[in-house]
């Protein structure tokens, strides 16, 4: 733990904390979080790959955003409470929940996800396929940026306060992770967007991640302490060093491409995990409640005076 | 809309921990007449007459101990002891914009007649959005059980004209019950005695609805800053800020989709 140049002052009840530590489990929606980037990313991916005649990076895309949203519904699932009442979520639609819309937006976009790739499988109804596919890509920029929201609209201290760059990381996380995809699937004559994808999503990855823990004030302590820090750090050499390996040795060598997927796979989760693991941190401290609204409450005070 | 808009007055709480003697006669009427469980630690926290430490899902008042080394200002002047002691009984705000009601996605979580918020048991499915979403920490999961639980302001019991438990129970009225407006002008009298009698620190906490959650609908006097008693100094509903995380998210979105439709943009020949 490193001692920051002046710990602030504060005062709690027996130092505990003020808010409830999330109850969600970190495979579960670290791993959902994960999971949703890579399939939204995925179809975009497949669309793309489809319109311009590259069937294998397609069908790889297209079959891991299958893999991937029907992975991430088993672990949205599995995190309830009650499992068995997982349908409650489509009672209502609510634009103030991101849960809520989340849930209708997976429902729309699931089915299509599974018709494309199920499509280019067996080569049933080819056009009704690629319709699926495109519905598929379009939705999938939601998927992909939606979970951003989801985390941010809540009292946790570091999510919330991230809420205007958590987007970005987020969809440039998901590139990352889709491209990635593509490098470990697609032959090398076809994976050139994903090594593309993975550059460009690397590198907004890693200036929205940079600007993310700059922007939360002090709570972005929390991105560089603990188990956080360490999933961060390694999230991010696992990135820039997969998307450069991708971008060079990738061109041509079969191994060096699949060698650089896995590490951006790899990078994109750990980032997702280093997010969660830092939220759930600045919940249990108080200082990063009481610190940040004291201070925004002084700061009323001399707007008031 | 609130129903205040329907011509139904806000029932709510008024803590007036000045009086608070501590004897938990709330937390016990509360776990009794709602059937709440344990929560299973039998075991003494050090921290002052405290040992239930938070609000929870099986914790739905909770008397917080705090012992200050500097005395207490006494009114009428005679001796005071140099150690002061604050006590005061925690609960659900009651707010009137609620982040635990605005995320719920079933709906379990509702607005009742009374512009309380109640969690429907027999809805909720366990998701825990509502719980990271409470500014105060006040809601929580039940374990083995899986879902949320939180005060209900006795709904049951407002609802056939009786007070709440913990209200009913309290021997010092530091619980009163009532109509929200009636407990506002009421509170503010006490603090202005308050004040007459030097007690200058006394001040209310959660009744402007100029706050960042517009007032709570169970609000308090406390005698220390709010970080003191374990609450925070100024909570915000963290869907105030929805609409701009939306943009935000629309904003990257479209990143997403022209950055990865660019990389389709090179040479053929290239690919």
């Amino acid at each position: 733990m490193s001692k920051h140049r002046h710990e602030p002052t504060f005062t709690s009840y027996y130092g505990r904390p003020i808010l409830k530590e999330p109850t969600w489990e970190p495979l579960d929606i670290a791993g959902y979080l994960f999971t949703g980037g890579l399939a939204g990313a995925s179809s975009i991916l497949a669309t793309g790959a489809e319109l311009t005649g590259r069937p294998g990076l397609a069908r790889a895309t297209k079959l891991g955003a299958l893999a991937a949203i029907s992975v991430s519904a088993v672990a949205l699932v599995h995190d309830l409470g009650k499992p068995s009442r997982f349908y409650n979520m489509l009672r209502v639609a609510k634009p103030t929940s991101p849960m809520s819309m989340g849930s209708w937006l997976l429902t729309a976009y699931g089915p299509l996800a599974a018709a494309t790739a199920a499509s280019d499988v067996t080569g049933i109804a080819p056009s009704a396929g690629r319709a699926a596919g495109l519905g598929a890509g379009v939705l999938g920029s939601g998927v992909a940026s939606y979970t951003a929201v989801l985390i941010a609209d809540t009292a946790v201290p570091a999510w919330h306060e991230s809420r205007k760059q958590l987007p970005f990381v987020f969809v440039g996380s998901a590139a990352t992770a889709a491209g990635g995809l593509g490098l470990l699937t697609a032959p090398c004559a076809e994976a050139g967007p994903a090594r593309r994808a993975a550059l460009g999503g690397a590198a907004l990855e890693l200036a929205a991640s940079n600007a993310m823990e700059h922007a939360a004030g002090i709570a972005g302590e929390t991105f560089h302490e603990g188990k956080a820090g360490l999933l961060l750090r390694a999230a991010k050499a696992l990135t820039a060093g997969g998307a450069l390996v991708g971008a060079t040795l990738g061109r041509r060598s079969r191994a060096a491409a699949a060698v650089s997927g896995a590490a951006l796979l790899a990078g994109s989760a750990l980032t997702r995990f280093g997010i969660f693991e830092a939220g759930r941190a600045s919940t249990l401290d108080p200082k990063y409640t009481v610190v940040p609204q004291r201070e925004r409450l002084e700061r009323k005070e001399v707007v008031g005076a | 809309m609130t129903t205040t808009n329907l011509g139904m007055p806000r029932m709510g709480f008024f803590t007036d921990t000045s009086v608070c003697i501590g004897c938990k006669a709330c937390e016990v009427a509360c776990k009794e007449w709602n059937a709440i469980p344990s929560d299973g630690k039998l075991e003494l926290t050090g921290e002052s007459f405290d040992n239930t430490s938070s609000l929870g899902a099986n914790t739905w008042r909770h008397v917080a101990f705090i012992e200050q080394d500097k005395p207490m200002p006494s009114p009428d002047q005679g001796n005071s002891p140099d150690v002061r002691w604050l006590m005061a009984s925690d609960v659900c705000k009651h707010c009137t914009h609620a982040a635990c009601l605005d995320v719920c996605p079933t709906g379990a979580l509702f607005r009742t007649e009374f512009d309380t918020v109640v969690v429907q048991q027999d809805v909720c499915n366990g998701c825990g959005y509502c719980v990271s979403a409470c500014p105060y920490g006040v809601i929580g999961q039940r374990e083995g059980d899986g879902r949320v639980f939180k005060c209900t302001m006795c709904y049951d019991r407002i609802g056939v004209g009786q007070e709440p438990a913990c209200a009913k129970a309290c021997p010092t009225k530091s619980i009163q019950f009532g109509e929200l407006d009636e407990l506002r002008d009421r509170a503010q009298q006490r603090v202005d005695e308050l004040h007459a009698q030097g007690l200058h620190e006394a001040k209310l906490y959660g009744e402007s609805p100029d706050d960042g959650v517009g007032g709570n609908g169970a609000f308090f006097l406390l005698l220390d800053e709010p970080e003191t008693y374990g609450l925070p100094p100024d909570p915000v509903v963290t869907t105030r800020d929805l609409p701009q995380m939306w943009k935000h998210a629309a904003m990257a979105a479209g990143t997403l989709l022209a950055g990865l439709a660019a990389t389709f943009m090179g040479r053929r020949g290239s690919r």
